[in-house]
């Protein structure tokens, strides 16, 4: 226990954000931006100075702050960090404020859309950063509120729907991964990670599970599963996602592919991974084909969106599928595949960060060009940005490049990582891939080539503006950090390197 | 002063530093762009002729310096520089053809109002070239080379207000993308098959002995060597940026670019990097020779794509009526040649042959950006004319290059070079399939040559730019000179007589053979040069053309086949209505897919929760659940426009959420009893 709660403080500054707008009803507008922004650019200095801190030669659980809560059922308040961990909390502390900044740029009633914002943000830090299963399905299941209102307030003439749509589909596949836990606490006792993972590594967690018999063990890994694939959203489970991400205003947006789509990447590491290993490995077969399909079949039909934001929402799914084939791949890994797993692992997480930052850099430009075309943000509304916007086309182009994974820049190594592990693991899977590495490239660049190129015209033609100082804001250290990291990964690599080999090792092998 | 591997990052970082500090200056600067880039051009150029000279003086040595990029788990991410005498030659030409360009651009873009910009993307070119060019590892070369293709395309679509410009660019990438996705799973699976992308590493690197006798050993299923398809996968990279066939096409709509583009990258170094691959990892692409049951060897298959393609592209080339479409693809054809010259085994005749095309290349596309300035964006052959009073220096030193492209000779270098590669392909034991192919290529390139020069510079002026041209300054033609010395002097670096280059590149002494040997050959290829130029002349030069509009005599003679050239063979159209529409279909399945299949069941699940959350419309609500309601009540007066009709969806969702809860606690009350 440290003498300063610092993981509290990580999850609850934005949550006590949120109760300081509440409690003033009559904030200006100007109080609202810095009250909000503060206390989400809280996340970042927090997680900056957890980074200092940060040891990155161990792969167990650092700050860890762990009281009891309720004590009939075992349940203890549980917060602490890896390297993992360490890396979605940075990431929502860079996204989560830029975010802000979009939303709040855009809007009438800020105070409210910053207080659902700020207790959003700090539910998703709570996700990444609860141990025991009760907290972290608390904040995993609060987040919808504030999403729900974001989307569905604020968002587009569709929103409505999708907001719902969004929520009901999450809910039900959260409603299989409480039943699970409520299982697997009926056989242990406990809900917290850190001992679950404990007693699966001794083989208890597997012996308990069996005594309920019958195809029970696998249901309750289905159940976690899908609780896990919904969030992510994994190939089918992803209905959801292309209206919400068009539907939600951009700062919504921003956050939910750049933060809230880490966090079912977060839970299958967390969660599946060190708990059901055997169950991933007797599935990754079938799991495997699923992720491939999200990625083929997104990148597929974002060739035939003309909605960009719809082709960014399916671009999304084809990144994030990227993370659980690589997932998926090593999980099913046999003896003298082992060299290939870390580099899939490694790939997976940096595939998350990067596509967090790409995703949100691109969401936020079809936002620019949404507010410039009065909500006109179809393919062929616009023509010649380039010419009109050159600042806007030079970041969007470096942000568009990222996405398509062009080497020097950070979208390229968590691609090459994952290929690298999964042409080991599934040469065939790999060989898949390439269409959507193809098709990626083919849609990025039609966009480009329509929105950008050209002579002026639709939108266009008329007056339009390059970017401003707050867009510009937004957009330059998105951009600044994907040139960064595409020639440094070290510094994301760094931060796991020892929990990916001890999550390599910790693989049964067939 | 000689260079080491340790400092051959300098040679790219140069480049680099300039183009961002041309990234950095606003849009419309102009002085500051261009002078770091000739800066760091002239210091690149004289560090890549230290490392000339230091490589030369071993050349059976070679040098690297290799160093961790990161590591994920244990596994680390190496890369690193190579000095050897190929990177050494190659960096020479491609630092001596790029400050010749630089200079040439200052005048031929003066009146752009980007040339900033333009001189920023062709930093940025030049330094991923010369960082593909030093790399010591297929992975960093693989970085590079894709970063070649950025710079191409943006410098394809440097006029992107011009759709066709916007367009070719975009074809340039995907197509390319196509082969380069090829050699990035021949990346893969080299780095998978021996743990490390590395060339050379103390013996541990893929090009040594340890790793070349595994991947050569290692049988698939087919009875084909690990090396055969790994060397085949990273030859359809090389397929994709030297537009061999069948993915040749973006090349010659890539000459929508600037002139000085066209010829820098499109003609004399970025096209060639797919023939550098080749001869990088020969090493690899040969190590299935000893193997006599595999169903092919790799080189054969680089041989038979390299033969098709250089007498595809000669074909091509002879009914364009675009200067730079004759040229692009003339291009396409010469480097079907030195495919071909690796395919036969003598890489080292290939990169002879890069060597001296690179300069009489640059020499004809820089000619023709004289040209194309001087008539004011004139390029079609038939409006042109009667150039060669009015641009001397343009005519002699393109008539150069012309000769040196279709090898008069003796005096032209690319007599040396082609002679070298017939020469390797007459003694290729597998077949006789790519020396025909290239000594057809031999009397096309001469008679359409023949016919391009005629066209453009004898006869009468056909259009009134071409009336008025006149020569530029001396910013253009002075490169054009320095370009024409080597398009004639370069050749005699390699004879046969004095193989001195052949044997400084194989770092092996190569043994001079007399006359006797090679003069059959010689004769024989003269005769059919000039066989070629004879046809040219008869159908262009003895009544020159008097009118733009006038029939080809060719399309005249056989209409269907010069339509058919034209046409480049239909093989747009094809790929559009094979892979365009399959993929085009494909979209559309999936979408179909996602919209009524996953989309239908997830709307089912979504119906059945709303008809679930009405039944529980009845039930009593907690406290949390009402301070929830009380907060979304707040919300919902705040949002009018949202009817009343929506908020049943909250409270359901509430209701859900209270039941869920609810739920929880049950489960946890009876698993804590049990």
């Amino acid at each position: 226990m440290n003498a300063v709660p610092w993981l509290s403080l990580v999850v609850f500054l934005p949550w006590l954000g949120a109760l300081l707008l509440w409690l003033w009803p009559k904030a200006p507008s100007g109080a609202v931006w810095t009250l909000s922004l503060a206390f989400s650019g809280s996340t970042l200095i927090l997680g900056a100075l957890a980074l200092s801190c940060f040891d990155p030669s161990q792969s167990g659980y650092q700050f860890v702050e762990r009281v009891p809560w309720i004590r009939t059922l075992g349940i203890d308040y549980h917060l602490g960090l890896d390297g993992m961990s360490l890396l979605l909390v940075l990431l929502t502390g860079i996204v989560a404020p830029l975010a802000l900044i979009a939303s709040l740029r855009r809007v009438a009633r800020t105070r409210m859309l910053a207080l659902l914002f700020l207790l959003l943000q700090g539910c998703a830090l709570g996700v990444f950063l609860a141990l025991d299963f009760f907290p972290w399905f608390i904040f995993w299941e609060l987040s919808l509120v504030p999403a729900f209102f974001l989307i569905k307030v604020w968002g587009g003439p569709g929103a409505g729907r999708a907001a719902y749509t969004f929520v009901v589909i999450t809910l039900a596949g959260s409603a299989g991964l409480l039943l699970a836990f409520a299982a697997i606490h009926g056989a242990t006792g406990t809900m917290n990670f850190v001992d679950l993972a404990r007693l699966r590594a001794e083989g208890e967690l597997t012996l308990r599970l069996a005594e309920y018999g019958g195809t029970v063990p696998t249901l309750i890994f289905l159940g976690v599963l899908a609780g896990l694939a919904v969030k992510a959203p994994l190939f089918p489970f992803h209905a959801w996602m292309p209206p919400t991400y068009a539907e939600a205003p951009t700062g919504v947006t921003m956050f939910l592919t750049g933060v809230m789509s880490k966090m079912g990447v977060y839970g299958f590491f967390r969660i599946l991974w060190p708990l059901f290993p055997g169950d991933l490995r007797d599935h990754s077969g079938p799991l495997l084909l699923l992720a491939m399909g999200g990625a083929i079949l997104g990148a597929l039909a974002a060739l035939r969106q003309t909605d960009l934001k719809r082709m960014l929402a399916y671009s999304s799914l084809n990144h994030v599928s990227y993370c659980l084939v690589a997932l998926f791949a090593a999980a099913g890994a046999v003896r003298g595949q082992i060299a290939a797993v870390e580099p899939a692992l490694a790939g997976a997480l940096v595939q998350a960060f990067n596509h967090g930052l790409s995703a949100s850099a691109l969401f936020f430009c079809v936002g620019v060009l949404e507010a410039r075309g009065g909500g006109a943000r179809g393919l062929n509304d616009f023509g010649g940005v380039r010419v009109a916007a050159p600042l806007l086309s030079l970041l969007c182009g470096v942000a568009l490049f990222s996405s398509l994974g062009l080497p020097g820049l950070n979208g390229f190594v968590g691609e090459f990582l994952v290929f690298r592990g999964l042409f080991a693991l599934s040469p065939w899977a790999a060989v898949a891939g390439t269409i959507a590495l193809l098709a990626t490239a083919l849609f990025l660049l039609t966009f480009w080539q329509r929105v950008f190129h050209g002579s002026r015209s639709g939108v266009t033609a008329g007056a339009f503006a390059d970017l401003d100082a707050g867009e510009r804001a937004v957009l330059v250290p998105l951009v600044v950090l994907m040139v960064l990291l595409g020639v440094v990964p070290g510094l994301i690599t760094g931060l796991i390197n020892p929990l990916v080999t001890h999550w390599a090792a910790s693989l049964p092998l067939s | 002063m000689t260079l080491t591997a340790t400092h051959l990052w300098l040679i790219p970082a140069l480049p680099l530093a300039a183009a961002a500090i041309g990234a950095a200056m606003p849009r419309r600067a102009k002085a500051v762009p261009i002078g770091a880039a000739l800066v760091a051009m002239t210091l690149s150029w004289l560090l890549s002729c230290a490392a000339l000279v230091g490589a030369l003086t071993d050349p059976s040595g070679r040098s690297v310096a290799n160093f961790d990029w990161f590591s994920a788990g244990t596994a680390v991410i190496r890369l690193g520089w190579l000095l050897d005498p190929l990177t050494a030659f190659m960096g020479t030409l491609v630092c001596t053809v790029s400050l010749l360009v630089f200079i040439f651009s200052t005048a031929y873009l003066r009146d752009d109002p980007r040339i900033g910009r333009f001189f920023c993307f062709l930093s940025l070119f030049v330094s991923a070239m010369l960082g593909l060019l030093v790399a010591n590892s297929l992975l960093l070369l693989f970085i590079c080379w894709e970063l070649v293709g950025l710079s191409s395309y943006l410098l394809i679509g440097f006029w992107y207000e011009k759709p066709a410009a916007a367009a070719a660019a975009k074809k340039a990438f995907i197509t390319t993308r196509v082969g380069d996705l090829g050699l990035l799973i021949g990346l893969l699976w080299l780095y998978h098959a021996t743990g490390t992308s590395l060339f050379y590493d103390g013996g541990a690197g893929v090009l040594e002995s340890p790793a070349l006798g595994l991947l050569g050993s290692t049988l698939l299923p087919g009875g084909w060597a690990a090396s055969t398809a790994i060397g085949l996968l990273l030859f359809c990279g090389a397929a994709g940026k030297s537009g061999q066939f069948p993915l040749h096409i973006w090349l010659p709509d890539a000459m929508e670019g600037p002139t000085p583009v066209s010829a820098l990258i499109h003609a004399a170094t970025m096209v060639a990097a797919g023939v550098f691959l080749m001869a990088r990892v020969f090493p690899l692409m040969a190590a299935d020779q000893g193997l006599a049951s595999v169903p092919m060897h790799a080189l054969t298959g680089v041989a038979v794509i390299g033969a098709v393609t250089a007498l595809l592209g000669a074909f091509l080339a002879v009914a364009q009526t675009d200067i730079k479409r004759v040229l692009a693809y003339s291009t396409v054809s010469q480097l079907g040649y030195m495919m071909l010259a690796v395919g036969v085994g003598s890489w080292v005749a290939a990169i002879f042959h890069l060597i001296t095309h690179a300069f009489f290349k640059a020499l004809l596309f820089l000619g023709a950006g004289s040209v194309i300035h001087a008539t004011h964006h004139e390029q079609d052959l038939r409006r042109l004319g009667g150039l060669a009073g009015r641009m001397r220096i343009t005519f002699v030193t393109f008539a150069i290059g012309s000769g040196a492209l279709v090898g008069l000779p003796l005096v032209f270098s690319g007599f040396w070079s082609k002679e070298a590669i017939l020469h390797a392909a007459e003694v290729w034991p597998v077949s006789h399939l790519p020396f025909v192919a290239g000594m057809t290529g031999v009397a096309l390139t001469a008679f359409y040559m023949t016919r391009l020069v005629i066209e453009v510079f004898f006869g009468q002026a056909r259009s009134e730019s071409a009336a008025e041209a006149h020569e530029g300054p001396g910013s253009m033609t002075v490169p054009l000179a320095l370009l024409a010395v080597g398009a004639i002097g370069l050749g005699w670096l390699g004879t046969p007589l004095w193989p001195w280059l052949q044997s400084r590149l194989s770092g092996t002494a190569v043994p001079a053979h007399g006359l006797g040997e090679s003069l059959p050959l010689m004769v024989i290829s003269t005769t059919i040069v000039l066989l070629g130029m004879g046809a040219g002349w008869w159908c262009y030069g003895r009544t020159p053309r008097k009118d733009a509009r006038a029939i080809d005599p060719l399309a005249r003679r056989w209409p269907a086949v010069y339509g058919a050239l034209a046409a480049r063979l239909g093989l747009d159209e094809l790929y559009a209505a094979t892979v365009g529409r399959l993929l085009t279909a494909s979209a559309g399945l999936a979408c179909f897919l996602d919209r009524w299949v996953w989309g239908g069941l997830m709307g089912a699940a979504g119906r059945t929760a709303e008809a679930a959350g009405e039944i529980n419309q009845g039930m009593d609500e907690d406290g949390l659940n009402a301070g929830f309601d009380h907060g979304s009540e707040h919300l919902r007066s705040g949002a009018r426009r949202y009817s009343r009709a929506q908020t049943g969806d909250v409270q359901g969702y509430l209701r859900a959420v209270a039941m869920g809860l609810a739920v929880v606690a049950l489960l946890l009350i009876w698993g804590g009893v049990r």
